[in-house]
């Protein structure tokens, strides 16, 4: 598989299509913008479906009618469009449809700015809409792992029948890094007779399906709320996905750390081993389920004196790292959440001022 | 002696939930005879509101999607885009399409999704208890309009099939009423020319059905036709407003 140069945008757009989901629906919001202009393209090129809709709650509700017509769909937004996003995803998560949903963050709260963030890890991981509500979130670092994600996530949506966000930034969005999109990611469609509402012809039966998410019932939603609570336990055990970075040795300061900003905390990590200071990163590749056993594990290494959330927002990993910890080391945390991007000299200033 | 006249294919067994006079039973039944008329049970799709027909999927046999309040013509979109083989109608009250749900219905509307929309227009909010809607009549008491609906405050009730024909797009605008045995044959026929061009694939259908709701009018069901026919018949004027030709 030959290797091309792309913007991550361009690249995501073109990951669902070799994934086989062939129906995209989205509204332009910058720094998201180019993948439903490449999609506008391609899609049509490969006899698929692509519409702009009006706004990001409509088109959270096409995803929500296209996934329970059984077709593997997706839409990417940026942080306001995914607040919109909201409620949709909520009654995807009762109604138990699958879908994949990408946000390429920008600065916020409110109108924010346009430049990369990560400021939306709570909105992903803990509030991504009512209701006892969660998805699995995949955090990319490059663009090859952003392509690698969305491919996974359509067979992980199908597996969970429950909406998978990929939580990327403007940054990842935007550069261009070389791509192989691998082969051996694509899956087919599974089979969603058991309950898509495609009409009982095309499932050759006289049962009909009803897909809902309204349970007056208060046993009855109860009910639903345990088969979706199983999905969450599930998902802890079999999804969590991380990478260890200079963890093998001794290490007095652990890093946890995820998408862009981890990669500037590897070339810190790397200039601070040439100094002699040995750092230490846990990078969660799922935010949810967090990969609490490793960060615990890692921390809990006799040479760690001190853990450090470093993320683009004003504190939000810094609670699941606090929590993974239990109290058996002090947990500090830095940011910035302007747009600029902490660079490498930032972050070592700051870890150094913890080892000392 | 042969059945001259029977429960529709297409409507379920279950026993409706519905106020006595409140027309959903009717129009229900119309919507259920056109699709066994049409023979296309299995392949429609109907997508619920939030509103009285909440619960309809109970009432009939075939696929259903329950929709968020307002987003039906959107979930709608979504799953005809992607599988345009399917027949998919919407029907909505009017707080569900005209108020909360207004973009979405002008969007699909502009452009011209192959779905068909069934409008349930009865001047007020039904299912959360009386409350005012877009619709509702000036001076019209609700809930929420204790004093009467005040224009100055608040404007005219708006009429969803005439705002939706001035749009540019081919489609099927009709505006009928059950209120009346006599208007009822019209209404079902409209609903059936409604279905007709979606399997033809020819444009975006919608029925507006003017609609009473004698419970939260405060009104007996015999007096509430007689409300409709004074007071809302002749601002929701019937007839068909656009057709695609």
């Amino acid at each position: 598989m030959s290797k091309v140069l792309m913007k991550g945008n361009e690249a995501i757009g073109e990951a669902a299509i070799r994934a086989g989901c062939l129906n995209y629906f989205a509204y332009p919001i910058t720094p998201q913008s180019e993948v439903a202009e490449y999609l506008s393209r391609r899609l049509p090129e490969m006899g698929g479906v692509f519409l702009q809709g009006e706004s990001e709650v409509a088109v959270s509700y096409m995803i929500f009618g296209a996934a329970a017509a059984g077709e593997r769909v997706f839409t990417t937004s940026s942080s306001p469009g995914i607040s919109l996003m909201s409620e949709g995803i909520s009654y995807m998560v009762g109604a138990q449809c699958p879908a994949v949903f990408v946000n390429i963050m920008r600065g916020g709260p409110g109108l924010g700015g346009i430049l990369p963030s990560q400021a939306d890890y709570l909105q992903a991981t803990k509030g991504i809409g009512h209701g006892d509500c969660r998805l699995l979130v995949l955090a990319p670092a490059s663009v090859q792992e952003a392509v690698e994600m969305v491919m996974t996530a359509f067979p992980l949506a199908e597996k969970y029948r429950n909406p998978v966000m990929i939580l990327g930034d403007g940054l990842i969005g935007q550069m261009m890094e070389p791509v192989e999109f691998p082969d051996h990611l694509k899956t087919a469609p599974s089979n969603k007779d058991g309950w898509a509402v495609n009409g009982m012809e095309t499932r050759k039966s006289d049962r009909r399906n009803l897909i809902r998410s309204l349970y007056l019932d208060p046993e009855k939603l109860n009910d639903n709320n345990l088969i979706l609570k199983a999905k969450y336990d599930r998902m802890k055990k079999e999804e969590v996905r991380f990478e260890a970075y200079n963890t093998d040795g001794d290490y007095g300061v652990l890093i946890v750390s995820y998408g862009t900003m981890s990669r500037v905390c590897r070339t810190a990590i790397d200039q601070l081993k040439e100094r002699g200071i040995e750092v230490g990163m846990i990078r969660p590749q799922t935010v949810f389920p967090f990969p609490e056993t490793a960060v615990e594990k890692a921390a809990r290494k006799k040479s760690c004196r001190v853990v450090a959330s470093i993320e683009m927002s004003m504190g939000q990993m810094v609670e699941d790292v606090e929590r993974a910890v239990k109290g058996k080391r002090p947990v500090k945390w830095y940011g910035k959440c302007g747009g600029d991007v902490p660079t490498p000299e930032e972050v070592m200033t700051f870890v150094t001022s913890l080892a000392a | 002696m042969g059945k001259t006249f029977h429960k529709p294919l297409a409507l379920s067994d279950q026993v409706t939930h519905y106020c006595p006079g409140c027309t959903h039973g009717v129009i229900h039944r119309l919507v259920a005879e056109v699709i066994d008329e049409l023979g296309i049970e299995r392949r429609t799709v109907g997508i619920a509101p939030v509103g009285c027909a909440v619960l309809m999927y109970n009432y009939f046999t075939f696929d259903f999607l329950e929709a968020a309040h307002g987003r039906a013509p959107a979930q709608a979109t979504g799953m005809k885009r992607v599988r345009p083989d399917l027949v998919v109608f919407t029907y909505q009250g009017d707080g569900d399409l005209a108020s909360i749900g207004m973009g979405e219905i002008i969007h699909a509307a502009n452009r011209g999704e192959k779905i068909t929309v069934i409008f349930v227009n009865n001047a007020v909010y039904g299912m959360t208890g009386g409350q005012m809607a877009p619709t509702t009549m000036p001076n019209q008491r609700t809930t929420t309009s204790p004093f009467g609906r005040r224009v100055q405050e608040v404007g005219m009730p708006i009429k969803m099939a005439e705002l939706l024909a001035a749009l540019q797009t081919p489609a099927y605008i009709a505006r009928q009423t059950v209120i009346k045995p006599k208007f009822v044959n019209k209404a079902k026929k409209s609903i059936k020319k409604a279905f007709e061009y979606q399997l033809a694939g020819q444009c975006f259908s919608f029925v507006e059905v003017v609609s009473t709701c004698p419970t939260n009018w405060g009104l007996t069901p015999v007096e509430a036709v007689r409300w409709a026919e004074e007071t809302m018949l002749p601002y929701y004027q019937l007839g068909e407003l656009k057709t695609p030709e």
